[in-house]
């Protein structure tokens, strides 16, 4: 069979053969020892044609449920939002997404100035004064900033809200584990961190308070309240944050955070079973050199012509080794010029009209599932997601609304048992109110 | 590439322009004041560009056209393998059914997802010889720590707290050490050989009882196969260490060799190097994990479990290391790999580690009477040069790194391995005709007659590209990160 992708014919094989002074290609790999060269053929499966193979590939895809097909409220971290259709037509230029790290400055200024104008949005948003070129996404974002904070203030224990993203925690606890660093879980009080509790908790040994803004719940926890008892203890005030919800929130930065991460998946990156997504990183300029990922700098070629390059590299890990402030080594750049276009296409107007869309529409969900008799768990203030007692099974109503071309919201229980028959329900701006009245008049027939 | 100003997105922001097209606000507006509680409703807009749709488009068409890419031109960047993204595997995870699911829809809605994910660990461990493979790993060195935390919690587990060394070749690839202090271990370097090995005399003298494990990639960095894999291996286990192997340089035996046939513990593989990428300008990438039977407790959490026809994920793994990334890998870059591995089958897979390195082999032997060829011996899918000799003549490896920009090729890597002066690291990769090797040779042998005839067209290339060489001591001196109006 031959191959698409390998140009090489016969006789550049013998010719390249006789240049290198062998007889075959076996002898170039007459270094292996026998005892551990493969002899069999590999057991995998056979080569497709291009054709049959599309097939079958469309075929599994066509498996799985899509929400272009049915109508979604799941939310819980991965958004379902309009993606305008340049954003696909932007990262598939190839000069894009066939290109390596930006190394060769000379030859990767496309790439280098999209990554540069990425910072400057992620900045923007958040109020921050520095942002990476992305991590691999919020969780691991998250993980990251929980160890700078450890480090730069030499303490070993944060703090982490308990309406963090449960994932999210599970990750921050993992990477822990490796630096020894203690995490404590604040309570919750109606929804939110409790932030009585959080004060108490403030003791010389916490390196970091980590909330999450909006919640894990939906919930707009209280920064300002948060912020003076954090930095009267000394520790870091980390804040992951939905980047959407700061096109029209008061953004972390201004509430004095020293770190600002979370996922901008929410910007033209499609959901993709879970990945890949684009954390994004964001710090204060007090943390600008400990800051983990690739950065991007302006700077002036021997001409005097502006230009970028990748800097501060003494942090990482190629230069620094076992020195280095993370061993993150790749970043998500694609998904970052994903989030830079459809950051791009919105624009100053658009970010605010789509994200105060997400709070209107999220809101009259909210007020239809009140009328309907349903309670509202941890009622309050919240961005595009809140918790509805649906009193039974939540997998249960999943099914049954299913059948009637829906995804529900996600069921709690899965968390915690406490949350029994609770369903976080997420609505964004593509959801229309026909979706919305529908959608609780089947959480209603079902329950009734 | 042109070569004319050009403008940040910014700068061709005009107020009153949009780009966007949202959805009516179809439901009844309320007083966004009674909805978002007192000072939490932002008062100063972020600065966002405002541009139409067809001023983004150029843009950033603009902007593509001042960067390479390997469907620009060849890019034999060592250890890095920029082989050909094959457009199949774009077209694929764009499906509807694998770019537009939500990873916590229920189980019985995704099966295809889980289908997939399934078969494609069934195919990595055959191909590394491994018993179970975890896909969640985002990245590379995102894999080598994964792989390490499992070591630690196996160690832990066998109550051998005093494990907390890890050996290190000084070859190594940087993110080995990273991840293993990220991992919460001591690093300890092994010294290469003359031959450009690992030393076994200095590999028995740093192993012992606090031995966790050595990282190795096999080939090495040099591109040279470890031949005492086998003694390095019973050194490490004899002391109850593990043996990990980093897949940054699987390309190279594909179907010829496996780590866990030379004794390898855990390894991880660079989904988007040997498995057809793409690198996306520095990502996003995939680094599964595989390990042998007694790791598999330790995997992290959740598990994909296949029962009859049946997909489900097993949360229930107690002495597993935990959540290593919200949800379960980068799935879009996996399905990539997939079917570039169902594409080429195993005999595919065979013939691109052999035409990888006859291009290799071929390419180091057309360049060695015009550089130093340090270690003198067939290599594997890449090889190191040292251009030490037209260092004598003012002329650096990072000249002429440069000044291969003006034939149009991305350079290969350079200054590392760091064991080698002056090293210049060539990946050709199998996708590369011999047209292609043939005209970088020819440019290589052309600069290296320029350093001694006219070393000053090297030293101050390059002559054509967008900008020339970047002042990197300015950007690190006074940080400009983002980007600020001028008043």
């Amino acid at each position: 069979m031959a191959f698409r992708y390998l140009p090489m014919t016969e006789r550049d094989k013998q010719e390249m053969l006789k240049k290198i002074g062998v007889n075959s290609v076996d002898e170039l790999f007459s270094d292996i020892p026998e005892s551990v060269r493969f002899k069999g053929r590999l057991n995998i499966k056979e080569a497709k044609s291009e054709t049959a193979l599309y097939q079958e590939l469309a075929g599994l895809a066509a498996k799985n449920a899509n929400v272009r097909e049915y109508i979604s409220f799941l939310g819980a971290g991965v958004y379902d939002h309009y993606i305008p259709s340049i954003v696909d037509h932007v990262i598939s230029r190839s000069e894009f997404y066939t290109a390596y790290t930006p190394y060769q400055p000379e030859i990767s200024q496309g790439e280098l100035q999209a990554m540069f104008e990425y910072q400057t949005m992620i900045c923007e948003l958040t109020d921050m004064d520095v942002a990476n070129s992305s991590m691999y996404d919020g969780g691991t974002a998250l993980a990251e900033a929980a160890m700078l904070a450890a480090a730069q203030t030499k303490r070993n224990t944060v703090l982490i809200s308990e309406a963090v993203h449960p994932e999210y925690k599970d990750v921050v606890k993992t990477y822990a584990k490796g630096q020894k660093i203690d995490v404590i879980e604040i309570p919750l009080s109606n929804g939110v961190t409790d932030i009585q509790k959080l004060k108490e908790m403030l003791t010389d040994d916490i390196g970091a308070v980590i909330v999450q803004y909006p919640n894990f719940f939906g919930r707009i926890e209280d920064l300002k309240e948060m912020e003076p008892a954090i930095h009267g203890n000394k520790s870091l005030f980390v804040v992951s944050s939905n980047p959407l919800a700061l096109g029209i929130l008061t953004p972390p930065g201004t509430f004095g955070a020293d770190i600002v991460t979370g996922d901008a998946q929410v910007f033209g990156i499609p959901q993709s079973f879970g990945g890949p997504h684009c954390g994004y990183f964001a710090v204060t300029k007090k943390l600008m050199r400990k800051i983990p990922g690739r950065l991007v700098g302006q700077t002036t070629d021997e001409a005097g012509k502006r230009g970028f390059v990748l800097t501060l590299q003494a942090r990482e890990q190629h230069i620094r080794r076992e020195k280095a402030t993370s061993n993150i080594c790749s970043n998500q750049a694609l998904s970052a010029l994903a989030a830079s276009v459809a950051m791009t296409a919105l624009g100053k107007k658009g970010i605010r009209e789509m994200a105060a869309m997400n709070i209107q529409k999220a809101n009259y969900a909210k007020q239809l599932f009140k009328q309907a008799g349903f309670e509202i768990v941890f009622d309050g203030p919240s961005f595009n997601e809140f918790v509805v007692n649906v009193g039974k099974s939540v997998k249960e109503l999943s099914d049954y609304l299913f059948e009637k071309g829906m995804i529900a919201g996600y069921d709690l229980s899965k968390v915690d048992s406490k949350y029994d028959g609770y369903m976080l329900v997420c609505v964004t701006e593509i959801r229309t109110k026909e979706e919305i009245e529908k959608f609780v008049k089947e959480v209603g027939a079902y329950c009734e | 590439m042109s070569k004319e100003h050009m403008p940040l997105i910014f700068e061709r922001s005009k107020e009153g322009r949009t780009g966007y097209s949202l959805p009516d606000l179809d439901v009844p507006a309320a007083d966004l004041s009674d909805l978002v509680p007192d000072g939490y409703i932002r008062t100063e807009e972020p600065a966002l560009p405002e541009v139409s749709e067809p001023e983004i488009m150029r843009h950033y068409t603009e902007l593509s056209r001042r960067n390479h890419g390997v469907d620009t031109g060849f890019y034999p960047l060592g250890s890095c393998t920029m082989k050909y993204n094959p457009k199949i595997n774009e077209d694929i995870a764009r499906l509807p059914g694998f770019s537009h699911v939500h990873p916590l829809q229920d189980e019985s809605t995704v099966q295809g997802c889980l289908a997939l994910m399934h078969d494609l660990q069934e195919q990595l461990k055959e191909i590394t010889g491994m018993d179970a493979v975890t896909l969640q790993p985002a990245a590379g060195a995102h894999g080598e720590w994964t792989g390490l935390m499992m070591i630690r919690a196996f160690h832990e587990a066998n109550g051998d707290h005093h494990k907390n060394k890890v050996i290190i070749p000084d070859s190594a690839h940087g993110t080995n050490p990273a991840s293993a202090s990220v991992a919460g271990f001591e690093t300890i370097t092994v010294k290469s050989n003359e031959h450009g090995l690992v030393d076994i005399e200095d590999l028995k003298r740093v192993a012992g009882p606090d031995t966790a494990a050595l990282m190795l990639t096999n080939p090495n960095t040099l591109g040279l196969f470890e031949e005492e894999i086998i003694e390095m291996a019973e050194i490490i286990h004899s002391v109850g260490g593990k043996l990990y192997y980093d897949g940054a340089n699987l390309n190279a035996i594909m179907g010829k060799a496996r780590p866990g046939d030379m004794g390898f513990d855990v390894v991880h593989l660079n989904l988007h190097k040997t498995f057809s990428g793409p690198h996306g300008g520095g990502g996003p990438g995939s680094g599964p994990v595989g390990v042998k039977k007694d790791l598999i407790p330790y995997l992290p959490k959740p598990v994909l479990v296949k029962t009859d026809e049946r997909y489900s994920f097993d949360y229930d793994r107690p002495l597993t290391i935990g959540r290593i990334k919200p949800f379960y890998g980068n799935f879009g870059i996996n399905v990539r790999a997939y079917t570039y591995i169902r594409t080429m089958g195993p005999d595919g897979l065979k013939e691109v580690t052999e035409n990888a390195v006859i291009n290799a082999n071929y390419m180091m032997r057309a360049l060695a009477p015009y550089f130093d060829l340090p270690y003198d011996r067939h290599c594997k899918h890449e090889f190191v040069i040292s251009t030490r000799k037209q260092k004598k003549l003012g002329v650096r490896a990072l000249d002429i790194a440069k000044r291969l920009l003006d034939f149009g090729f991305h350079p290969p890597t350079i200054y590392f391995p760091l064991n080698v002066e002056e090293c210049m690291m060539i990946e050709p990769t199998e996708t590369e005709s011999k047209e292609t090797l043939d005209a970088f040779i020819e440019a290589m042998i052309q600069i290296a007659k320029e350093a001694e005839e006219n070393p000053e067209i090297v030293q101050e290339a390059p002559h054509t590209t967008v900008v020339k060489r970047l002042d990197e001591t300015q950007a690190a001196r006074k940080p400009v990160l983002r980007y600020i109006p001028e008043e």
